[in-house]
């Protein structure tokens, strides 16, 4: 049983990987299980200045998943590569896939520029996709020519595979990969969150403070699935599934989808062994389904 | 962090609301009075939080609020039931820094963190105070546990219906200490921070997604710089706290 992939040439010993925001810069996770079991790890998401995020709450509970408004935390790029990188040296060993936004093409190119640097860092994965920040983030995400703008500019600065994820909150999600593909992407990651919004009945207030909110969580993984299945179908670039993914039989679906590497997001914060879990499950599955090289799965 | 499995050996009401959950299990990941749990119950997503009231080496005591569908779920477990549980989380009281006489003080569901607490600072040799404060009379709880530890106990109720009527805060004027702990609704321990005369420390409470620190769902802006209530916290110091 090979569960080996190869994402933008380099090799993974498996495709799953925990999403970015869902697994902070892994310390939590390598107290309780070896993370260098993971095909690699998409860090928290890093600005180029530091943000303390939006106000609290920032979590509300749904059916099967749940909202997030955290709105990009992060201690910024220069500590992100001072402090939070050489502490992950010592507990992760692989290449991480280093994940940036930004709230202008400059914002981005420097971040992914000064990231691009670094030695672990095997992946670019940009984020023109969060819901949760104004003027930035999704706006760049939403329209063809702003996510090929920021593609082409970070490509630029960069040496390392650079990875465009996406978001589902578009009416063409595949003309936005596209244009990330024809101005130099290396590959598309999605979906991020699904905007949604729970209210407080006894307040009659939104739960979150920020009103709305990145919805994730099993209930949106048959989105995920639909748009995966719809951008590897019209991109020759590696597509990394995520949304909603809790099994090893959700990970070969989103293969089936057409995906070559697969991301597990919220079930991180509810599991916190949900990978491990997930990847001592996925021989297990193969045998069951007669599948003997997971990257032999071809797109259905 | 620690995941295992409990099993329920008593789930009992104190009053309409509040619950008593004593759980038998592997309790080695706890390892100071203010720590709390994160419980997965069948059919909802995210896990209930919910603070140490009492352990030992083989047991679990919490004492939850019903405030919603899952603690309401929770509430009509019964015995030989089982549950998820991730223990040992956040960073818990420091006891170092009770002096000889800490008070204690608990608002409502604030209350059973400051048990263990006081078993603990007692076992140490200071001697502390507690002060209990609710709305009424029917809500008191955990009255008798207090003093069963031989402890001096003032109950406070807002609309006087039993003990001293007013605040927790009304009746610390009368209480000699050289250190607080306190835990509850944050206007009770906003107003603890303007009365007390010595240094202390608060536990909060935020809405959590994972409740270990990976999501920063919960995070909050200190004198300290920037805490995940769920990993810095729930504790933190009278010095380093932004009102």
């Amino acid at each position: 049983m090979n569960t080996k992939v190869n994402l933008c040439g380099i090799q993974l010993d498996n495709p799953v990987i925990p999403a970015s925001g869902t697994f902070g810069f892994g310390y939590e996770f390598a107290e309780i299980y070896d993370i260098n079991m993971l095909g690699t790890f998409s860090f928290k998401g890093t600005t180029l200045e530091p943000r303390f995020g939006n106000p609290t709450p920032r979590i509300a509970e749904c059916t099967a998943g749940m909202i997030n408004a955290v709105g990009l935390q992060n201690p910024g790029v220069e500590k992100v590569i001072q402090e939070e990188l050489p502490k992950l040296k010592k507990c992760f060993h692989k290449p991480v896939m280093a994940n940036v936004s930004g709230f202008s093409v400059e914002q981005y190119v420097e971040t992914c520029r000064l990231l691009d640097k670094e030695e672990q860092v095997g992946w670019l994965e940009v984020n023109v996709s969060c819901p949760n920040v104004h003027g930035g983030g999704m706006s760049f995400g939403t329209s063809p020519e702003a996510a090929a703008e920021v593609t082409k500019a970070v490509k630029k600065v960069t040496t390392k595979p650079v990875i465009i994820k996406l978001s589902p909150n578009v009416t063409d999600i595949v003309s936005i990969a596209k244009a990330c593909e024809d101005a130099g992407a290396d590959g598309i990651s999605l979906i991020n969150t699904l905007l949604g919004m729970r209210i407080d009945l006894k307040r009659r207030k939104p739960i979150i403070a920020n009103t709305m909110g990145g919805f994730s969580g099993p209930a949106i993984f048959p989105v995920a699935v639909r748009m995966v299945y719809q951008v590897s179908g019209a991109v020759k670039i590696p597509v990394i599934g995520m949304g909603g993914v809790q099994s090893a039989r959700d990970v070969i679906e989103m293969m089936m989808a057409g995906a070559t590497a697969v991301q597990v997001g919220a079930m991180n914060l509810v599991n916190p062994f949900a990978c491990k879990e997930i990847i001592e499950q996925l021989p297990v599955e193969m045998e069951k389904l007669g599948i003997e090289n997971l990257s032999d799965i071809k797109r259905i | 962090m620690k995941q295992s499995i409990f099993e329920i050996i008593k789930n009992e009401a104190l009053t309409k609301d509040v619950f008593r959950m004593v759980l038998a299990g592997d309790t080695s990941a706890v390892t100071a009075s203010g720590q709390f749990v994160n419980i997965q119950l069948d059919g909802f997503f995210l896990r209930r939080p919910i603070s140490v009231c009492d352990y030992d080496e083989s047991t679990l005591t919490l004492i939850y609020k019903v405030v919603g569908q899952g603690t309401e779920k929770m509430s009509a477990m019964q015995p030989g039931e089982r549950l998820d549980i991730l223990t040992g989380l956040g960073n818990g009281y420091n006891l170092e820094k009770s002096g000889e006489k800490p008070v204690l003080l608990g608002g409502g569901v604030g209350v059973p963190p400051l048990y263990n607490l006081c078993k603990k600072l007692i076992a140490k040799g200071a001697q502390p105070t507690v002060i209990l404060g609710f709305n009424k009379k029917e809500e008191v709880f955990c009255e008798e546990d207090f003093k069963a530890l031989g402890v001096r106990v003032i109950v406070t109720t807002v609309d006087g219906s039993y003990g001293v009527k007013g605040f927790v805060t009304d009746a610390l004027k009368d209480v000699e200490y050289t250190f607080f702990y306190t835990c509850g609704p944050e206007p009770m321990l906003r107003a603890i921070g303007k009365a007390a005369h010595t240094p202390g420390q608060y536990s909060f409470e935020e809405r959590m997604g994972c409740g270990f620190g990976a999501c920063m769902g919960c995070s909050c802006k200190t004198l300290t710089g920037n805490k995940r209530i769920c990993k810095e916290g729930p504790v933190m110091e009278s010095e380093e706290i932004i009102w």
